[in-house]
């Protein structure tokens, strides 16, 4: 069997698995954010008041926060008095950060573990070894009462890097290569699994990668535990017996088997308003830019923000760009604060906000008509960062570094050399 | 819900994401009514009233991917829309539009021979679409999951198991 289909039989009580069959399974843990008062609301509608178990819920207040409107700070108190009085004792206000970030930081996430929740990049998970896919509100409010959720399993591919990454390139533009030949429905209903050369990635690129997963439609995808997951995992975990990393069989059934090289990728960067329209630094190279993002579930950790203060340092950014730095956590921010990180990445010209989803979910950074930004988020949808005529270009942190120093997108291997 | 949905089409093409369904600054917004005015919008103005006229949407492939947001398909029923038939849907605006209540049908051969404003009669029971004297056969929604439909989405499926 492969990773999906050993969680999906383990969580739904079989000894095996086959794709497309349909399992009822028990998540270990149910992630809901700022849409938990939506939860809430359905519970209150049905009239439901008891939860399966407390435990296996976690609410983290992460997107619009803190509150930017009364009809916010409403929902969000609706959110906190349901944890406090259901003993959701997994709860993170607003100055926790991002909350996938959040909970791996946190030790709530562990290899073969299944995890659900009201945000599409629960994929993410996967860079740790367990089970992650995104659900509607009302699904969560269903798995909160019942324990439960139907799930079909997936069919597997298997992508296997080869080689390493020429320097100036990273995760982000080997996923960035991958969504644009694949599309953004290259892996639909799949579940991924990345071999070979991801063995010497960083859990932090891992992150990246099984996060900008979810922009070519994978069910589920997984970084395999090794040496690094289970070094990331030290001292997080509230019981570290439950490390019990799960791999595929010898014998597993891949639908399709992938390779990259990747020595061959060069940065990239997807432009509006598509994740699958990528095109290579030297295609869009000189293109204006108004705004940087440096945020995001894929790309606001402290690897990225290093990288990026590492083009910065010593420099300023181009006087006609704003540059907007959200860190994923408050670990995130504490360890670039103590590191002098974002002091390099202020004095650059920058603007840190607190930590959070910011711009990337519209909170903050909100673009006018005919503006453009670059971000190194994973969604560049019409629209989404504001005005319905404004645009987004998505890059690594390294690439936006380059970009913010120029005033157009630039290619990060000239600060290399 | 009704097993035999009728009515014309709106034609859209692939990737039909769900930031361009409902932007996310309205996800403050639980009901249809509210969501409805909203979806669709950066689209350009009066684009949500144009859809009003139709009754089905159908899709290329993936309509619905990006955000897990359930709203997309509250709103899509807020526009009065019965249906969605698309060649393929992302998993998770497939779930969610089950759990909203909103039929939904995978039909890939339809996309090619339909075009706006024509009219197509999809019956669930049995699993085929009739489009001008032609039928189109898709797979049938497993028992479980048409029994939430039925009843109007996953909150009314629940009510009845507590």
């Amino acid at each position: 069997m492969t990773i999906a289909e050993k969680i999906l039989a383990a969580k739904s009580g079989r000894n095996s698995v086959m794709p497309g069959e349909i399992v009822e399974a028990y998540p270990d843990l149910v992630m809901s954010h700022t849409a938990t008062w939506r939860s809430v609301s359905v519970m209150q509608k049905i009239g439901a008041t008891k939860l399966y178990d407390p435990n296996r819920l976690a609410v983290v207040l992460d997107h619009i926060s803190p509150a930017k409107t009364e009809k916010y700070a409403g929902d969000q108190q609706i959110s906190r008095n349901f944890a406090r009085k259901n003993g959701v004792t997994k709860f993170y206000d607003v100055d926790s950060g991002i909350a996938h970030l959040v909970l791996m930081e946190a030790g709530h996430v562990v290899p073969g573990d299944l995890i659900v929740g009201t945000d599409s990049h629960c994929t993410i998970y996967g860079s740790l070894g367990a089970l992650g896919t995104g659900i509607g509100y009302t699904e969560v409010a269903s798995v909160w009462i019942t324990g439960k959720l139907w799930l079909k399993v997936p069919a597997s591919f298997s992508i296997t890097l080869q080689g390493g990454f020429a320097p100036g390139v990273c995760a982000k533009d080997l996923m960035l290569y991958l969504i644009g030949t694949l599309g953004a429905d290259g892996c639909g209903y799949k579940s991924v699994e990345f071999y070979g050369a991801v063995r010497d990635l960083s859990v932090s690129e891992r992150m990246t990668m099984t996060n900008l997963a979810m922009e070519m439609g994978v069910k589920c995808a997984f970084v395999p535990p090794d040496e690094k997951t289970a070094e990331y995992l030290n001292g997080r975990l509230e019981d570290a017996s439950r490390y019990c990393p799960v791999s595929a069989d010898a014998d597993a059934v891949y639908e399709r088997e992938i390779e990259v090289d990747l020595a061959t990728l060069e940065p990239m960067v997807a432009c509006p308003h598509e994740v699958e329209n990528t095109k290579p630094i030297g295609d869009v190279a000189g293109t204006h830019i108004d705004q940087v993002f440096l945020g995001s579930c894929a790309n606001a950790k402290y690897e990225d923000l290093v990288v990026a203060a590492g083009i910065l340092k010593g420099r300023k950014i181009d006087p006609g760009v704003r540059m907007i730095i959200t860190p994923g956590s408050k670990q995130i921010m504490l360890q670039a604060m103590n590191s002098g990180v974002l002091q390099t990445l202020i004095e650059s010209g920058g603007l840190v906000t607190n930590p959070g989803c910011g711009a990337c979910a519209g909170d903050g950074g909100t673009l006018a008509d005919g503006e453009v930004c670059l971000s190194t988020a994973n969604r560049n949808f019409i629209g989404r960062m504001g005005s319905s005529k404004s645009s987004i270009y998505l890059s690594s942190p390294a690439t936006l570094a380059a970009s913010a120093i120029r005033g157009v997108i630039a290619d990060p291997r000239e600060f290399l050399r | 819900m009704q097993s035999v949905i009728e009515g014309r089409v709106y034609k859209f093409g692939d990737n039909i994401n769900s930031d361009i369904i409902i932007p996310g600054r309205y996800l403050i917004y639980i009901d249809r009514e509210r969501l409805g005015q909203h979806a669709f919008e950066m689209l350009g103005e009066g684009f949500a009233d144009k859809l009003r006229s139709f009754d089905i949407l159908v899709a290329g492939r993936n309509f619905g991917c990006g955000s897990a947001r359930e709203q997309a398909a509250t709103a899509i029923q807020g526009l009065g829309i019965k249906a969605v038939v698309a060649s393929s849907f992302a998993r998770t605006f497939y779930r969610n539009a089950i759990n909203d209540g909103l039929p939904i049908v995978e039909c890939p051969d339809l996309f090619a021979d339909v075009a706006e404003g024509d009219r197509i009669r999809i019956d669930l029971e049995a699993g085929t679409i009739e489009l001008a004297g032609k039928h189109y056969a898709f797979p049938k929604l497993p028992e479980s999951v048409r029994k939430i439909l039925e009843l109007g989405g996953l909150a009314a499926y629940l009510q009845t198991q507590l």
